[in-house]
């Protein structure tokens, strides 16, 4: 299974949590302890199975979330 | 190590103003990513309705104008036939598209225009804070129907996919939506196919994104992610109700 990494603009980040309801490998959660400037506690990776789907990033509605293929 | 997934560069920097989970984003960017895919981005002008994605020529990183409530397919009739090289879209509501646009939208589609309109059906009046729609569900709840819409009192629902394909002018029309990632890929796979119509000249195309409104069906963007499956999809069925091209292939 191929490896991938995830990356949130977690400025741009309003906490829907889409792409927490989509991700295969629960690799997201929403943040506990962070708030944005936009005032919503952003999603954050909480594990490395993330299998580089892109299932969040084309689900996130702000375009905050860059997902890398590691080799 | 290779990046499979960033910002297109079709949308600008802008933050979108959009509510959390709002799937104007989502098919902002499918729109957005369509147009560089197809390397049409320099050559796209869009007529931005009135609702709540009036402001989305700021988003878009192509030229755009905000047209009058409804209006969009008349200015956008207007731009193709003095630039017929260009790609012209419209970007519309349910309300601005099948409430005040409903004559623009038969017409432009009766004429055989040749531009792509992408219709946003939420259910609901987004902007002005959940009024009823002409797509509202029976039995939905809003502002203007509090108990739920009763058709007895406030008549029936459009099916404006249907409603179009019954016209001669469409030579594309498809309805998706965007409430799983499988539905967004055929999502913008439906709005490339009507971008490369437009751009082969064959008439007017059509594509109807069944959207979501959290704010205004009160429900968190994940429960009206599954509202959109479990109900509006089972009214508004998804899939294409007309293409010309595949008849052709035949």
């Amino acid at each position: 299974m191929a490896k991938g990494r995830v990356t949130i603009n977690e400025m741009l980040c309003k906490g829907c949590e889409l792409c927490v309801s989509v991700c295969p490998k629960h690799v997201l959660q929403l943040s506990t302890t962070k708030i944005n400037a936009l005032g919503y506690n952003p999603a954050e990776v909480v594990n490395d199975d993330c299998i580089a789907c892109t299932s969040c990033a084309k689900m996130c509605p702000d375009c905050a979330i860059t997902v890398e293929k590691l080799d | 190590m290779a990046v499979i997934f960033q910002k297109t560069k079709a949308l600008t920097d802008v933050k979108l103003h959009y509510c959390p989970g709002c799937a104007h984003g989502i098919v902002h960017r499918l729109v957005a990513e369509a147009l560089e895919e197809l390397d049409e981005v320099k050559n796209a002008i869009v007529a931005v309705p009135v609702g709540c994605s009036v402001f989305a020529n700021k988003y878009f990183n192509f030229d755009a104008i905000q047209c009058a409530h409804g209006r969009a397919p008349a200015t956008a009739t207007g731009i193709k036939r003095v630039h017929p090289d260009k790609m012209v879209l419209t970007y519309q509501g349910d309300g601005d598209l099948a409430s005040i646009g409903t004559a623009e939208i038969i017409h432009a589609a009766a004429r055989g225009e040749k531009i792509t309109t992408i219709f946003i059906n939420n259910g609901i009046y987004g902007m002005t804070g959940g009024q009823m729609a002409p797509t509202t569900l029976p039995g939905m709840k809003a502002t203007t129907a509090k108990n739920g819409r009763d058709p007895k009192i406030n008549g029936n629902p459009i099916r404006v996919c249907e409603m179009l394909s019954a016209l001669d002018g469409p030579v594309y029309i498809e309805r998706v939506s965007v409430s799983t990632p499988a539905q967004v890929t055929q999502a913008k796979r439906a709005i490339k196919k009507a971008l490369e119509i437009q751009r082969k000249g064959l008439g007017f195309t059509f594509v109807e994104v069944v959207s979501s409104c959290p704010t205004n069906w009160g429900l968190t963007p994940v429960k009206a992610m599954e509202f959109v499956r479990e109900k509006m999809i089972p009214y508004y069925p998804l899939g294409v109700y007309k293409d010309i091209t595949a008849e052709e292939g035949k």
